[in-house]
């Protein structure tokens, strides 16, 4: 038999307490333990003795209380029971993008924003909002100097490409051709009427006002009038937070379960990552099954079976290490294919460092239960 | 599927995400469409998921032969884009196609299509309603059912209900009248939402919650679907009262079945291990009992799941 390379292993003590390492950000698809191994890092962290924060996006209920994190109101707060300083937060996408625009523009200008209807939508359905928010909330963590380290995680998205795609999505939108040519006739007035005359813009705005109604496109050209004025554009702050990303002192961690869509998922980040120059410090394999090694499934379910119909006779006897067995060739087929999972990644990607976490019985909901994936992160 | 649903045409299935939604609306389409039937299985994330899970190429925006069911039954397959839907939209309306180029060119496609608050998700239930609803010359329905592989828990809500978001933003046009339509078979008794869970704490939660958001908004809550459930393996009494095992009693029964003793010890922290899961399992199965609606539990067949092991599953609805 031949011995497979091992992938190179994961630091995450090394990465975590590197004084350089200034932004972590976890990525993958939904439900693979993201916000869990977030927090766990953060916690870790801040107990080596770093001022840390933890931004999260949609945490389960018990473990946000666990971090005291009662209601969503979009500011670090300290973390109690924690043996250093370790703050955590909530985004609150609508705030967010409220604090934006306050930030921005008079307090006038302000109301006339938050009362468009356009607004509206958009700051609290609009495909692509909850990413470019995150990134808002990251990159004023990031200037506020305030952090040794920032762990982020990032957005249940359809894909965990959505994270990276969406802002420059908006912020393209949002300064875009069309949106400059909606805008037109509101700022420049007869002016614009000889760059108007084109088949195109005709067709086009016909068209869109037909579909969407005219008083969608209003909002949408007032709403952008008025933002217009306020910051250099949507598209050059979207640029800044992705620059913020590839700027060295950034981690990606990449989170998968050993599943097939999780993997493939965590496949096109990594490669995703390497185009762009993005640094990518490794994957977590969450949620591996492990099982008592020394005994096959089969050689398991044979012995189960033998003691079965022993039983017969004094049905008690047995039963207890039927059952035991029985439990055995459940959990060694699960290890089976959690770890074929996690060998078929590594093949395709030999050079990405990987740790993996074993899966615990009960999700974790204390910090207590967060210190055990964290030492769970950093041993293996 | 249990009687009661015999006169759903429109599924709709979502779950949290990893909870394996696609498979358990793949193998519903195959458990609708047998004995002849022909139930057509939709996809609206792009993610080419059904040509994944069928190992078909990737279906282009067109209704394609996906499998056979049994007893003479078809599943057909089709994979929204939104992209397309629009301008299908667009040229059945208005005959519009030839500007398409001009108005990609501008921004607009991309627009209506991606960016928009809800134009994406009234194009995607706008053909999920034509293809539920359309006919053949002598007025009978193309499909007998159609399953859909519904967005994630997180934004049912926000998709089945675009159509009003957009009907009050768009005060006027076309896409305003049209969803009036759509809104009414969504909210009528011919569609059922099924929720996907496994027995873990976030799934349940996720799935208590939108089972009780989409009651009170008025839709029809089909089954609660419990996936990749574990099955019971330890025995009421079989743990001592103080969570541990009776390693004389273990031992004595791996030397009957000719296993070595040393194995003992690990089986049995393997074996209170398993125990733990299966309590937070019955747990989160108590949970699930109070949303009123027909529970339908499917084993573990770990992924990836073959079109042999969607029929399998497809008996469990039958």
């Amino acid at each position: 038999m031949t011995t497979r390379r091992q992938p190179p292993a994961l630091d995450i003590d090394a990465l975590l307490r590197d004084e350089e390492t200034r932004i972590v950000v976890t990525c993958g698809s939904g439900g693979v333990g993201k916000t869990t191994t977030a927090a766990a890092m953060a916690l870790r962290a801040a107990e080596a003795g770093r001022h840390t924060v933890v931004l999260t996006i949609d945490p389960a209920r018990r473990l946000a209380q666990s971090m005291g994190l009662t209601e969503l109101d979009n500011t670090p707060r300290p973390v109690k029971g924690v043996e250093g300083e370790l703050f955590a937060m909530m985004l609150d996408m609508k705030r967010t993008f409220d604090d934006v625009v306050s930030a921005h523009s008079t307090p006038d200008r302000a109301e006339q924003i938050f009362a468009n209807p356009f607004y509206q939508a958009l700051s609290s359905s609009f495909a692509g909002t909850q990413e470019y928010m995150a990134m808002e909330k990251l990159s004023q963590l990031a200037e506020s100097g305030e952090w040794d380290l920032i762990v982020v995680d990032t957005p249940p998205s359809r894909s965990a490409l959505d994270f990276l795609d969406a802002p420059q999505r908006l912020g393209r939108f949002l300064d875009g051709r069309m949106i400059r040519m909606l805008v037109a006739p509101a700022k420049a007035g007869g002016r614009a009427s000889i760059k108007l005359v084109t088949v195109g813009l005709t067709v086009f705005s016909k068209v869109l006002s037909k579909i969407l109604g005219g008083d969608l496109l209003q909002d949408v050209s007032s709403f952008v009038a008025a933002l217009e004025t306020m910051f250099g554009g949507f598209r050059q702050r979207a640029e800044q937070t992705y620059q913020l990303l590839k700027a060295p002192g950034t981690a990606f961690v990449v989170v998968a379960a050993p599943e097939p869509d999780a993997l493939r998922e965590a496949s096109y980040f990594v490669e995703r990552l390497s185009r762009d120059d993005m640094p990518l410090a490794g994957l977590v394999v969450n949620r591996l099954h492990r099982a008592v090694p020394g005994l096959t499934a089969w050689r398991a379910e044979a012995a189960a079976d033998a003691l079965a119909e022993k039983a017969d006779s004094d049905w008690t006897e047995f039963a207890l290490a039927e059952a035991a067995l029985r439990v055995h060739v459940e959990t060694a087929l699960t290890a089976d294919h959690d770890a074929r999972m996690a060998r078929r990644f590594a093949a395709a990607h030999p050079d990405v460092a990987t740790v993996a976490v074993p899966a615990l019985p009960a999700d974790v909901h204390d910090l207590d239960g967060l210190r055990r994936i964290s030492d769970l992160l950093a041993l293996s | 599927m249990p009687g009661v649903l015999t006169d759903v045409r429109l599924h709709v299935v979502t779950g949290k995400g990893g909870t394996g939604k696609t498979t358990v609306a793949a193998a519903l389409a195959m458990a609708l469409a047998e004995g002849g039937r022909r139930t057509l299985l939709v996809e609206v994330e792009g993610r080419q998921a059904l040509a994944q899970l069928f190992d078909v190429p990737a279906l282009p925006y067109e209704e394609r032969h996906l499998a056979a069911a049994r007893n003479g039954g078809e599943v057909v397959g089709l994979a929204i884009d939104p992209e397309l839907a629009l301008l299908e939209y667009l040229e059945m309306f208005y005959n519009l196609k030839r500007s398409a180029r001009v108005l990609k060119r501008m921004g607009a496609i991309d627009f209506a299509t991606t960016l928009a608050p809800g134009v994406r998700d009234v194009l995607l239930t706008g053909k999920v309603k034509e293809t539920t609803t359309r006919t053949d010359k002598s007025g009978r329905f193309v499909y007998d059912a159609v399953v859909l592989d519904a967005p994630p828990t997180g934004r049912i809500r926000q998709f089945l209900e675009a159509t009003t978001e957009v009907a009050n933003l768009t005060k006027a046009g076309p896409i305003n009248r049209q969803s009036v339509g759509v809104l009414d078979l969504l909210h009528s008794t011919r569609t059922a939402i099924h929720l996907v869970t496994l027995l873990e704490e976030m799934p349940v939660q996720e799935t208590v919650d939108a089972a009780t958001e989409l009651a009170a908004a008025g839709f029809r809550l089909g089954a609660v679907v419990v996936n990749r459930a574990r099955p019971t393996l330890v025995g009421d009494g079989q743990l001592r009262p103080d969570g541990t095992v009776d390693l004389a009693e273990l031992r004595h029964g791996l030397a009957a079945a000719g296993v070595d003793a040393a194995l003992a010890e690990p089986l049995a922290g393997q074996f209170v291990e398993y125990a733990d899961r299966q309590a937070v399992q019955a747990e989160n199965r108590a949970r699930l009992a109070d949303i009123p609606a027909s529970r339908i539990e499917l084993p573990d067949l770990t992924p990836p799941v073959d079109l042999g092991e969607l029929n399998e599953l497809a008996e469990y609805f039958s």
